[in-house]
C-alpha cells in the first residue's frame, strides 16, 4: 500500500530473489504456481504491483489459494484500478518473510471465513489507483505536460491534446522512483469495466499440465523423506519405540521420536512409510481410551436439559409465550464429527541448517507458518523462510494449527538434509481438527393463525473457540457456537431464546468451511419446515412471512423459488426442499429437487443456488464455488461422520470416509441476486442451506423428518 | 534395476521392487504430476495410462510394470499442444485447487480413446475419481466438449 515504507525497488528485487534460498544455489524448484521472478528492469510500483518494460504486469496475492480463485479475483481487484490490460497480467504469491520484513506491508495472510476480497478489496483497489496515477505521472512529466490531460486505459497512456501515447513498461521504471499521490479516488461501481466480468482464473494452465505447484511436489537434490505414525488415542504421548522390525530395512536413515508421534526418516517415502508402520510403538492414552461417540452422545445430550447453558440472545419472554401458544412443538437435532479430508494430505518439507530454517507448505496462513517453524526450530523468525504454494484444498484444514509444519522442522532438525514429510490418507483421516459435534432442542409456539410467537433454542456441543483462544469467550459463552442463530437470524419471532451448554470432549476440533453455520443451519431450517407444516402452511411461503423485515434475505428467496418454479409440477417421485441461511456477510437460499426410491437411495436431480454477496468481482468463481459448497455439503449430508471408539477415529480412508463423485453430482444452477453497497463471501455461504434444504425434501418425498446426519445412518425406504 | 518407460523414454531405476509406480515416478524420476491421494486405489488422483490403459499407480508395484509403456499427465500434451482433454478443461474452468486434474484428465483421455463419444452413463461408470473441490459437473460438460471436438468457443455450463 502506499502508506507502506518505500523501498529502493531493486533492492527489493534482489532481496526476494536472495530469500528464495535455493534459488541462489541454482536448484530449480517450484516457487508457487508457476515461477515468476521479475527481472532485474522490472519495476515495483506499490508492494502489490510490479510492471515489467515489456508491459506484464505481476500483482502480487497476500492470500492462499486453495481453489477458491483467490489468485484471479485478487489481481482483478487491482487491475480495475490500475486500468491495465487484463490479458497481460500474471500473479504470484506475495511472501511471508518479506511481509514480515516490510512491517505486514501485504496485511494479514490469513485466508479463511470467504474473507479473501472483503479484507482486502479496499487495499487492493488503492493500490491499483496509486499506481495508475504514478504512470500517468511518470508519463506527463516525460511529456512536460500537466497529469490531468492524461487518461491511462489498457496498460496505455494517453496525453488527450496531443494524442501521445506510451505504454506502462515504457514508464514503470520512473513511476516507481515518483512519490505517491497524497489523495486516490476510486472508481464509482458504475463504472466498473473489469470486476463483474467472468474472467478466466489464471491458475488453470499449470493444473492442467501437472506443474509442480503444490508443497508435496517439492523436489530437492539430496532431499530425504519422512512418513510419521501419531498416537491413534488424540491427546495421548509417545512412550517408547522398539526400533527392532527396522533391521536389515533398506535406506532408513533415523527414527524421530515426537511428543505424540514417531517419524522415520529414509531415502524414499516408500521406505520411510514401510518402516514407520513396521515400528512396534507403545503409546500412553492419557486416559482417554474409553471415550466413544456413544459416550459423546450422552454427553451432549445432558447438555440440552442442563443448567449451566449460557446464553446468546434473548428477545421478550420465551417461556411466558410458549405457555400462551395455541400448538407447541418440539424436536431434537444432532450432527457428527467431521473430516476435511482434503485432497492433498497433509505435508511440509523444511531444510533446517545453523543460520536458516526454511519451509514449503501447504499453507493457510503463511504467517503462522512462520511462527511455527521459528517456534519448532528455536530460533528467531527472521531466520525462517516460507514457501507458499497452491493449496490441494484448505477447507479450514491448513489455517490455525498447521500441525504438519511443526513436525516437518523437529524432524528436520535432526538431519542436514531437507526433509519432505508427506502423511499417509489414514493419518490425515484420524487426525484432523474436526468440525464439532453439535445438538439442538427446538421449542416453538405458534398461535391460532399458525404464526410462532416464541422460538426457544438450547444447543448442546464442542467449542472451537476454547481450543483456539478462550480470551475471545464473551461473558462465558462461545458466540461463534451460535453462528446463525444471533443477530444474524434472518426470520423475526418476538419472543427468541437461544443458548449454548458447552460440552467439549478430547477430540480436537477446528473450522471447517462454513464452521458452526453448518450445524446451526440444518438445525433451524429444518425446524423452520417442521413449524410450517405444523401451521399446514407452504414451507417456501412460511419463511415469506418471517422475512417481512428483511427485504434482501426475501429477494434471495424469492429468486430460489422462481428459478425453481416453486409449486410446480416435477417428475413423478421428485419433490422440493427450500433453505436459507445467512453466512460470511452473505445469504444464500436453495432449493433442492430430491426423489427417494423403493430401497431407500436418496438422490439429488437438482439444486438452485441464490446468492446475494454484495460486489461480485468474478461471477464465473461464484458459479464455480457454489458448485463446490453444494458438493461439500452434500458429501456430509449423505455420508459424513467421524466416529470414535476407544477414544479413536474408526474411519480411515475414503472406503470408509466416502466422498460425493461424478455419478452423483445433481445439476447446479447459480443465481447470482443483483446487489449493491456490501462485499460479502461465496465461497461457504452456500454449504449451510444444502443440508436442511435437500433433508426437507425428503420429507416432501416420505413424511420421514431427519433430525441427525449423515443419511446413510437412516432408512428411508417406503414402509 | 528395473527398466521403466515412461512418456516414450527408458529409464533404469533402483527402487524397491514393491514400490508403488506412483512413488518410483515422484520421487524416483521427479515427474510430479501425478498425485498422491489415497494411496489403496480410491481417489484416483494418481491414474496414468499402461499400454493406454487408466491404471490408479498408488496401487501397482514397479516390479509389475514390466515392458508396458506408461504415459503421465507430462506425457499427455505439452504446454504448446495441449492434448483435447486439457484444453477443453481450459475452455471450461474447470479446476479450482487442482489437486485431483491430472488424474482426472488422464482418466477421461483413456475414457475418450476408448469411447470416443460417451453418454452421461459411460461417463458415470468411468470416471469414478474423486474431485473434493466438487468440480463434476464441469468435467461433464468438458468430457462432453472434448469428445465432439466442440473444444474452441463452446459455452460454459
Amino acid at each position: 500500500m502506499s502508506r507502506a515504507p518505500r523501498m529502493n525497488r531493486r533492492a527489493f528485487l534482489a532481496s526476494a530473489a536472495a530469500a528464495g534460498g535455493a534459488l541462489a544455489l541454482g536448484f530449480d524448484i517450484p516457487l508457487g504456481p508457476r515461477t515468476i521472478r521479475a527481472s532485474e528492469s522490472a519495476s515495483e510500483i506499490t508492494v502489490w504491483i510490479v510492471i515489467e518494460p515489456d508491459d506484464t504486469v505481476i500483482i502480487r496475492v497476500a492470500k492462499s489459494e486453495m481453489g477458491q480463485g483467490s489468485f484471479t479475483a485478487l489481481p482483478m481487484l487491482v487491475a480495475e484500478e490500475l486500468e491495465c490490460d487484463w490479458n497481460k497480467v500474471k500473479a504470484e504469491f506475495a511472501s511471508p518473510h518479506e511481509n514480515r520484513k516490510r512491517n505486514r506491508a501485504w496485511g494479514n495472510m490469513s485466508t479463511g471465513a470467504s474473507r479473501s476480497i472483503t479484507a482486502s478489496q479496499n487495499d487492493l483497489r488503492r493500490a491499483g489507483a496509486t499506481a495508475r496515477e504514478l504512470l500517468i505521472a511518470a508519463a506527463a512529466a516525460a511529456w512536460n505536460v500537466p497529469a490531468k490531460e492524461c487518461i491511462a486505459a489498457n496498460s496505455v497512456i494517453t496525453h488527450g491534446p496531443s494524442g501521445r501515447t506510451t505504454t506502462f513498461g515504457s514508464v514503470a521504471a520512473e513511476a516507481a522512483d515518483m512519490a505517491p499521490p497524497a489523495q486516490i479516488r476510486l472508481k464509482d461501481p458504475k463504472d466498473w469495466k473489469l470486476i463483474g466480468t467472468r474472467q478466466r482464473r489464471l491458475d488453470v494452465p499449470d493444473k492442467v499440465t501437472g506443474k509442480p505447484i503444490y508443497a508435496i511436489d517439492v523436489h530437492l537434490p539430496g532431499m530425504l523423506y519422512a512418513a510419521i505414525v501419531q498416537c491413534p488415542v488424540f491427546r495421548g504421548t509417545l512412550r517408547s519405540v522398539d526400533e527392532a522390525e527396522l533391521a536389515g530395512m533398506k535406506g532408513i536413515r533415523r527414527v524421530v521420536k515426537l511428543p505424540d508421534a514417531v517419524a522415520v526418516v529414509a531415502d524414499s517415502w516408500w521406505r520411510a512409510k514401510k518402516a514407520a508402520e513396521a515400528l512396534s510403538v507403545t503409546w500412553d492414552f492419557a486416559g482417554h481410551a474409553g471415550v466413544s461417540s456413544d459416550t459423546i452422545r450422552e454427553q451432549l445430550h445432558a447438555g440440552l436439559s442442563a443448567g449451566d447453558a449460557r446464553v446468546g440472545r434473548n428477545d421478550g419472554d420465551v417461556d411466558r409465550a410458549l405457555g400462551q401458544a395455541v400448538k407447541r412443538i418440539e424436536a431434537d437435532y444432532e450432527v457428527p464429527f467431521l473430516g476435511h479430508a482434503t485432497m492433498e494430505p497433509q505435508n511440509c518439507t523444511a531444510h533446517v541448517t545453523p543460520d536458516r530454517v526454511e519451509i514449503w507448505a501447504p499453507t493457510q496462513d503463511g504467517e503462522t507458518a512462520l511462527a511455527i517453524a521459528a517456534d519448532a526450530a528455536g530460533v528467531s523468525a527472521d531466520k525462517v523462510v516460507v514457501n507458499k504454494m497452491m493449496l490441494g484444498c484448505g477447507f479450514g484444514r491448513r489455517g490455525i494449527f498447521q500441525d504438519f509444519v511443526r513436525q516437518a522442522v523437529l524432524i528436520a532438525k535432526e538431519v542436514s538434509e531437507p526433509v519432505k514429510l508427506v502423511w499417509t490418507r489414514e493419518e490425515d483421516t484420524r487426525h484432523g481438527f474436526y468440525r464439532p459435534v453439535a445438538s439442538a432442542r427446538m421449542t416453538a409456539g405458534l398461535d391460532a393463525d399458525g404464526i410462532p410467537i416464541a422460538w426457544k433454542i438450547r444447543t448442546s456441543g464442542q467449542s472451537i473457540i476454547a481450543a483456539v483462544s478462550p480470551r475471545v469467550m464473551q461473558f462465558g459463552v462461545d458466540r461463534n457456537f451460535l453462528q446463525g442463530l444471533l443477530e444474524d437470524m434472518p426470520y423475526h419471532v418476538p419472543n427468541y431464546r437461544v443458548d449454548f451448554a458447552m460440552r467439549n470432549t478430547h477430540v480436537p476440533v477446528g473450522v471447517w468451511r462454513s464452521v458452526n453455520h453448518s450445524q446451526n443451519a440444518f438445525f433451524k431450517e429444518s425446524f423452520v419446515d417442521e413449524m410450517a407444516y405444523a401451521a399446514g402452511a407452504d414451507p417456501y411461503l412460511f419463511r415469506r412471512t418471517l422475512l417481512a423485515q428483511k427485504p434482501k434475505e426475501l429477494a434471495v428467496l424469492d429468486a430460489a423459488a422462481a428459478r425453481a418454479e416453486w409449486g410446480s409440477s416435477l417428475p413423478p417421485g421428485v419433490f422440493r426442499g427450500i433453505a436459507l441461511h445467512d453466512s460470511q456477510s452473505s445469504i444464500c437460499a436453495q432449493v433442492v429437487e430430491a426423489s427417494v426410491d423403493e430401497d431407500g437411495e436418496v438422490r439429488v436431480h437438482r439444486v438452485i443456488s441464490a446468492i446475494d454477496a454484495g460486489h461480485v468481482v468474478n461471477p464465473l468463481s461464484v458459479e464455480m464455488q457454489t458448485e463446490s459448497a453444494i458438493v461439500f455439503g452434500l458429501t456430509a449430508t449423505l455420508y459424513g461422520e467421524i466416529t470414535i471408539k476407544h477414544g479413536q477415529v474408526e474411519q480411515s480412508n475414503f472406503h470408509d470416509y466416502p466422498m460425493l463423485r461424478l455419478a452423483d453430482m445433481p445439476r447446479v444452477e447459480t443465481v447470482i441476486v443483483p446487489s449493491e453497497g456490501f462485499w460479502g463471501g461465496a465461497g461457504e455461504t452456500p454449504v449451510p442451506p444444502l443440508a436442511p434444504a435437500l433433508c426437507n425434501a425428503i420429507f416432501a418425498a416420505t413424511g420421514k423428518r431427519i433430525r441427525s446426519l449423515p443419511l446413510k445412518n437412516h432408512d428411508l425406504r417406503s414402509a | 534395476m528395473t527398466r521403466l518407460t515412461v512418456n516414450g523414454q527408458a529409464h533404469d531405476i533402483d527402487v524397491d521392487s514393491d514400490t508403488p509406480l506412483l512413488w518410483a515416478l515422484r520421487d524416483t524420476l521427479g515427474l510430479m504430476g501425478t498425485k498422491f491421494g489415497c494411496g489403496i486405489a480410491q481417489c484416483g488422483a494418481c491414474t496414468v495410462h499402461v499400454d493406454g490403459q487408466p491404471v490408479r499407480a498408488c496401487a501397482l508395484p514397479v516390479g509389475a510394470v514390466g515392458d508396458k509403456h506408461i504415459t503421465t499427465i507430462e506425457g499427455l500434451g505439452s504446454d504448446d499442444a495441449l492434448h483435447p482433454v486439457q484444453r477443453a478443461w481450459v475452455e471450461l474452468d474447470v479446476p479450482q485447487c487442482g489437486y485431483c486434474q491430472s488424474g482426472m484428465i488422464m482418466a477421461v483421455a483413456a475414457l475418450l480413446q476408448d469411447n470416443p463419444s460417451p453418454t452421461d452413463a459411460d461417463i458415470n461408470a468411468a470416471i469414478t475419481n474423486i474431485c473434493r473441490c466438487g468440480s463434476y459437473q464441469r468435467i461433464r460438460a468438458a468430457i462432453h466438449a472434448a469428445a465432439s471436438q466442440r473444444v474452441s468457443g463452446i459455452k460454459t455450463p
